[in-house]
């Protein structure tokens, strides 16, 4: 049986002025798929998913969502998509229960379908009896699964989150993540959601495209994505003293795959890591340099995202807050 | 249609837990109602006039008895006698004063002699009104001291006698009106322009647009909203207003059903105006940096607080095109002349042709996407 494809992108872009936010991206997503977009804040993730929830017209390029083209059958697509955006934007003055009525009347649900699926859906977000307090009395994490349960209101097929976990804390992020596979699960749903999370991308999506300057650089499964790249294991290293040579020195290691630099610490992609650390501690001792640091670890999507990229995510968050502000100016 | 109420029940929820904003949108105009309401239209009394006499004759004596007369009763100006004019306009000059009255040497002589007989008023005009009550105090107190022949019976002089149709309209009632039409402004402004951009900043109206609503949807959505609690505060203003003014009878119900009616069409015109003024901003700032602006734009040309005849042509055209204008002549009616629909049927129909305009503007305008 053929896949049902979902979500169809074919060399979509958004250009603001010179400058792309996302630049002819093509990508599919299979029907019950939990699809990550993952990359750094002003990488494009956002206005992506803004063209996708038929919140930006594209500047080029098409997508269909649900079979419907997002510019020319627009209130088709709003119809069959749940869309979270990045901003929580549950009334604080409302209570949760009114919330989800609002919503649910504004996609014409009738009364009694409407007071049994908002029941069901505070209960499956675990805000059961929280149903009639005003919002402003929830934390974060609260809000967020109440907006997740909003999102839900008209039985979406495909449900579209931007980053829903930014700004939570270690414990409400685990349990917005396990909420949305239960969700995803019972309810046979379609999920794209971005992040700049690698444990959660890792863990939760069943592919992931990695986006950077609005371009796709890499898209599979997490599990082929680090197997893509060279070596099993990173070997973090740093010395007292770094010798002429010693770069060249490190890449003719045995089993040694790549060797990068940042800020005198080393990052070496090995095949065989205790191998690799052996080896390595023999030819520091040999050169008379001591070792200040080591550790080793298995492949991340950390290292994924170097490897594609060419730069760290932590890096690249700092250096986009100016230009992604610039973008949401423009967005407006 | 249910999409339509979706936005107005949340909005009306959201005000009915945090009423804070709206109420001070009343306060606002109730204030000013109070406040200028008074300090405007008194009569202006115990302005301080110096007196110099120079003539010393029965004439003279006679014109200072009767200054004393008026201070004593009307106590428009009480008069201080100088015996140096120098010393008077020095007086005057310094604010001491309000003005001089010089009666001349010769006066008594000139006016036995029929010799065109004069006297003197300096006055401080830069308080226009304070100069304008002691000439016309003086003029008044000038002929029927000139009266010294006894008149006939039957008058052969034109004369005017007024009839005014209307109990006395203090200055206070005179401008409820304006104050009524002022709160649903302020709270259009409040509505329509700050909460309206706020929201959207927040991105809440993101949450709108990635539902099936339509446009139009939208738009009659955020009018009929913000247009429910500019009523409240037209309704407020037009019951606690009419105590305040002291309008005789206040809760006569056919003025208030007429008058609630006025009310809800002026809060459409008001909301639908802001709404395409804020149609395609995004700025939090904005609304807030053009209130000022548009209270003084739209408020004083209307004939709130002074007759629109009196206005240079240019502010003519202003009120001609002014919401404001219709509005208030139309409460003005109805607050103080208690008429019926008939009176203000013309200002009826240019509010809801205004309305209809605006929020068509404002639909075309509005644009479905971020």
């Amino acid at each position: 049986m053929a896949h049902v494809l979902d979500i169809e992108v074919d060399r979509l872009t958004k250009c603001f002025g010179d400058f792309c936010a996302v630049n002819a991206l093509s990508f599919t997503v299979e029907h019950g798929e939990v699809f990550g977009l993952l990359g750094p804040n002003g990488a494009g993730k956002s206005t992506l998913i803004r063209m996708l929830t038929t919140l930006v017209p594209p500047t080029a390029g098409t997508a269909r969502v649900n079979g419907f083209d997002i510019v020319r059958n627009a209130n088709d697509v709003r119809q069959c998509i749940g869309v979270i955006p990045q901003a929580m934007t549950s009334d604080l003055d409302l209570s949760a229960d009114e919330n989800m009525r609002i919503f649910a009347k504004l996609y014409g649900i009738p009364r009694d379908k409407r007071r049994r699926a908002i029941r069901e859906l505070l209960e499956a977000v675990d805000l059961g009896q929280w149903a009639d307090k005003p919002v402003k009395m929830f934390s974060g994490g609260m809000r967020r699964r109440l907006e997740i349960a909003r999102g839900l209101v008209h039985e979406p097929k495909i449900f579209f989150l931007d980053e829903p976990t930014t700004g939570l804390d270690p414990v409400s992020r685990v349990a917005v993540w396990e909420m949305l596979a239960r969700l995803k699960r019972e309810r046979d749903l379609t999920i794209l959601v971005t992040t700049h999370y690698m444990d959660e991308a890792d863990k939760l999506c069943d592919r992931i495209a990695i986006v950077d300057h609005g371009k796709l650089v890499a898209l599979d499964s997490p599990l082929k994505l680090k197997a893509s790249i060279p070596g099993q294991n990173i070997l973090e290293v740093s010395f007292s003293d770094v010798p002429p040579g010693w770069m060249d020195k490190l890449r003719s290691l045995p089993e040694v795959g790549d060797v990068r630099a940042d800020d005198h610490v080393f990052r070496i992609s090995s095949h065989n890591g205790p191998l690799t650390t052996v080896e390595l501690l023999e030819a520091a001792r040999a050169a008379g340099i001591t070792v200040a640091s080591l550790s080793v670890q298995s492949t991340t999507l950390d290292d994924v995202f170097v490897h594609y990229t060419g730069h760290q995510l932590r890096d690249a968050l700092q250096t986009s807050v100016k230009y992604n502000t610039d973008f949401m100016y423009q967005a407006r | 249609m249910h999409r339509i109420w979706a936005i107005v029940e949340r909005d009306l929820r959201r005000f009915r837990r945090s009423p804070t904003l709206v109420v001070v949108s009343m306060i606002m105009p109730l204030v000013q109602l109070v406040v200028l309401g008074h300090a405007f239209g008194g009569k202006i009394k115990n302005l301080e006039v110096g007196v110099v006499d120079q003539d010393h004759g029965v004439p003279a004596v006679k014109l200072k008895e009767m200054f004393q007369a008026v201070s004593a009763n009307a106590r428009t100006f009480e008069t201080i006698p100088y015996s140096d004019q120098t010393a008077a306009l020095e007086d005057l000059r310094n604010g001491k004063i309000s003005g001089v009255v010089n009666i001349p040497p010769h006066f008594s002589r000139n006016l036995l002699a029929g010799a065109n007989p004069r006297l003197a008023l300096i006055e401080d005009n830069t308080d226009q009104f304070a100069a304008a009550t002691l000439e016309g105090a003086l003029t008044q107190l000038l002929a029927p001291y000139n009266e010294r022949a006894p008149q006939p019976r039957l008058s052969n002089v034109a004369t005017l006698s007024v009839v005014e149709i209307y109990p006395y309209v203090p200055y206070v009632q005179y401008l409820l009106p304006g104050t009524i039409v002022l709160a649903i402004f302020v709270s259009a402004m409040i509505g329509g322009g700050i909460i309206f951009i706020d929201d959207k900043a927040r991105g809440l109206h993101e949450g709108y647009l990635v539902t099936p609503i339509r446009k139009v949807e939208l738009i009659v959505g955020f009018n009929l909203a913000g247009a429910a609690k500019a009523i409240i505060a037209g309704t407020v203003l037009v019951t606690c207003g009419s105590l305040i003014a002291g309008i005789p009878d206040p809760f006569n119900l056919l003025r208030l059903a007429r008058m609630l009616l006025l009310v809800v069409v002026t809060a459409l015109a008001l909301i639908s105006m802001m709404f395409l003024f804020m149609v395609r901003v995004s700025d939090p700032l904005v609304p807030r940096a053009i209130f000022g602006v548009l209270n003084t734009v739209l408020f004083f040309p209307s004939g709130a607080v002074y007759p629109i005849n009196a206005f240079p042509t240019w502010m003519k055209a202003i009120s001609l095109v002014d919401p404001f204008t219709y509005a208030v002549h139309g409460f003005k009616e109805l607050v103080l002349k208690n008429t019926g629909l008939a009176a203000i049927s013309v200002d009826l129909a240019v509010l809801t042709g205004f309305t209809l305009l605006t929020m068509g503007a404002a639909t075309l305008l509005f644009r479905r996407t971020l």
